[in-house]
């Protein structure tokens, strides 16, 4: 007993190395952070800034619709290609499958390069629509091409979640609902997407999460589209608003957290009906 | 009937799935295309070239070089630190240690731009610091540890860490000799999973690291960007190709490992 409780004791100070750096570099940052955000000329007020302020609030705005127009659409094409996927079996499904994944370590910009290479001046979509219809088609450089560009690096997390949830259905459960005169569309609705609730939420919340934080496509398509990490770092670099970009950033973290965080418990409570 | 509307239905999947396919395919090839062809807008008539290849490699090979060397420092933290931390979660499980896992989550949880400017507005005076490749270092720490801690603790929860403990202890082992010789061989396949996942995400962190970067201490990603604002199409595309040639192997090896460290917990 008194070995193990020592066991026990020197198992909790293998983790003190990893605190100690959690602390001192994320945690004691953060609360400087907060009281930079504090402490500007506007004072406690830079926090109600994001809402009050006109521009600050378009451009929270635009980010949350750009973030949800993303979730949604990334959940409906996961569901759709990750169902087909696992449930079909033709040669050329691994290969498919793998490279559905591949872009899953791009960082930002190099999905913002992409973007343009795709939907840019020189792109591709470009050239098809000239030979076409005469007109050359351009929207790399706008909200379009940002969503085109969170809808590449979201849809490969996705779609390995999804389908690794898909693998643990109980394809019993669809043959009974059959059985029983279920449409296909019946089949889907009252059967598989309740039983991926948790998944769909889950990677649905990480997807809302990084595209709301995303830097790196936005800071290469185009500097002066109106999301709140480009504003935030325009207020950096640009305009040296140090409190106002802090203040925005710990707002911009309370809801990326706190999304993450909801929509865990709502996939845990999910987890524990189903059990 | 029902066999018809289910053929259509199929096909329709099908079409989707093939098209989401060529979504996040197609621009990868277009831009390994243009980084060798002559001039991207005359198209591939003008000829294939590793010029703009050779002219990346003489323009940003330092960036190269120092996004390996952060890497491996990146890996080398996060093992010393990862594994016994993770190890600590899976032998204690109480109020505090469930708190810790929370904490440790969050600089993944929270945007990286976030993390960036609270840890400049903190150090960014000590210029010693702020000017070396330990600021970068700091950054990518905090946002890999997670994966590793994680992939670690996955790996050791799912085994019967108590059992084989207190068979090597009451064979005599102590705890150091029980920690390296009983725990550390068990958990390879998750710390060689959390390991792989640390370097490529490492190598690709462009968030935190175009704000903790100076002149002096530029990433690839970094570079990246850099060619993208700056040089014309067929330079970034050769660099981009460059970027590829490092992350995909890496990506394919951590898909692997990761997807051998899940059979192993079956």
């Amino acid at each position: 007993m008194d070995v193990a409780s020592r066991d026990r004791t020197r198992a909790l100070a293998l983790a003190l190395p990893a605190l100690a750096v959690f602390l001192a570099f994320w945690l004691l940052p953060m609360v400087r952070l907060a009281h930079v955000g504090a402490t500007g000329e506007e004072g406690l007020a830079a926090y109600t800034a994001v809402i009050t302020h006109p521009s600050y609030f378009r451009s929270l705005v635009s980010t949350v619709t750009l973030s949800a127009l993303t979730t949604v659409a990334t959940l409906i094409l996961s569901l759709v290609a990750g169902l087909f996927l696992q449930r079909n079996h033709f040669t050329g499904r691994d290969l498919l499958v793998s490279l559905l994944t591949l872009p899953l370590a791009f960082p930002g910009v190099v999905v913002g390069f992409l973007v343009i290479l795709f939907a840019g001046r020189q792109g591709l979509i470009g050239d098809v629509t000239a030979w076409l219809t005469g007109e050359t088609l351009v929207f790399a450089y706008g909200m379009a091409g940002l969503f085109t560009g969170y809808l590449y690096f979201s849809i490969p997390r996705v779609i390995l979640t999804l389908m690794a949830s898909i693998e643990k259905l109980d394809p019993a459960l669809e043959e009974a609902a059959r059985s029983l005169g279920a449409s296909p569309w019946q089949v889907t609705r009252d059967v598989i997407l309740p039983a991926l609730r948790p998944a769909l939420l889950s990677s649905g919340a990480i997807c809302f999460a990084t595209s709301m934080g995303a830097f790196g496509t936005a800071f290469t398509l185009a500097t002066q589209i109106n999301v709140l990490p480009l504003t935030i770092y325009n207020e950096f670099t640009n305009y040296a608003n140090f409190s106002m970009a802090a203040a925005l950033s710990i707002v911009l973290g309370l809801i990326t957290w706190a999304v993450l965080a909801l929509a865990r418990t709502a996939a845990g409570a999910g987890v524990a009906a189903a059990a | 009937m029902s066999a018809r509307r289910r053929t259509a239905r199929f096909w329709l999947q099908a079409a989707l799935t093939l098209l989401v396919c060529a979504f996040l395919v197609v621009p990868v090839i277009l831009s390994i295309l243009a980084g060798l062809t002559e001039n991207f807008f005359v198209g591939l008539g003008s000829g294939l070239t590793l010029r703009w290849v050779g002219e990346v490699w003489t323009l940003y090979r330092a960036t190269l070089g120092y996004s390996i060397g952060i890497a491996l420092a990146c890996l080398a933290v996060t093992l010393v630190i990862g594994v016994p931390a993770a190890y600590s979660l899976a032998r204690v499980q109480n109020r505090f240690t469930r708190v810790f896992e929370e904490l440790l989550v969050l600089p993944v949880a929270v945007p990286g731009l976030a993390t960036a400017l609270a840890l400049i507005l903190l150090f960014g005076q000590w210029r010693e610091f702020r000017a070396s490749a330990a600021f970068i270092l700091v950054g990518h720490v905090l946002f890999t540890l997670p994966f590793m801690v994680r992939s670690v603790l996955a790996v050791m929860v799912a085994m019967d860490l108590k059992t084989m403990e207190e068979a090597a202890a009451s064979l005599g082992a102590s705890f150091t000799q029980r920690f390296f010789n009983v725990v550390l061989p068990n958990s390879v396949p998750g710390i060689l999973a959390g390991a792989l996942m640390v370097v490529t995400l490492s190598l690709g962190e462009f968030n935190l690291t175009w704000m903790l970067h100076t002149p002096l201490t530029k990433t690839l990603p970094v570079g990246l960007a850099d060619s993208y604002a700056s040089m014309r199409l067929e330079i970034g595309s050769a660099y981009t190709l460059i970027f590829f040639v490092i992350i995909i192997p890496l990506l394919v090896a951590m898909q692997w490992a990761a997807r051998r460290a899940q059979t192993r917990r079956t």
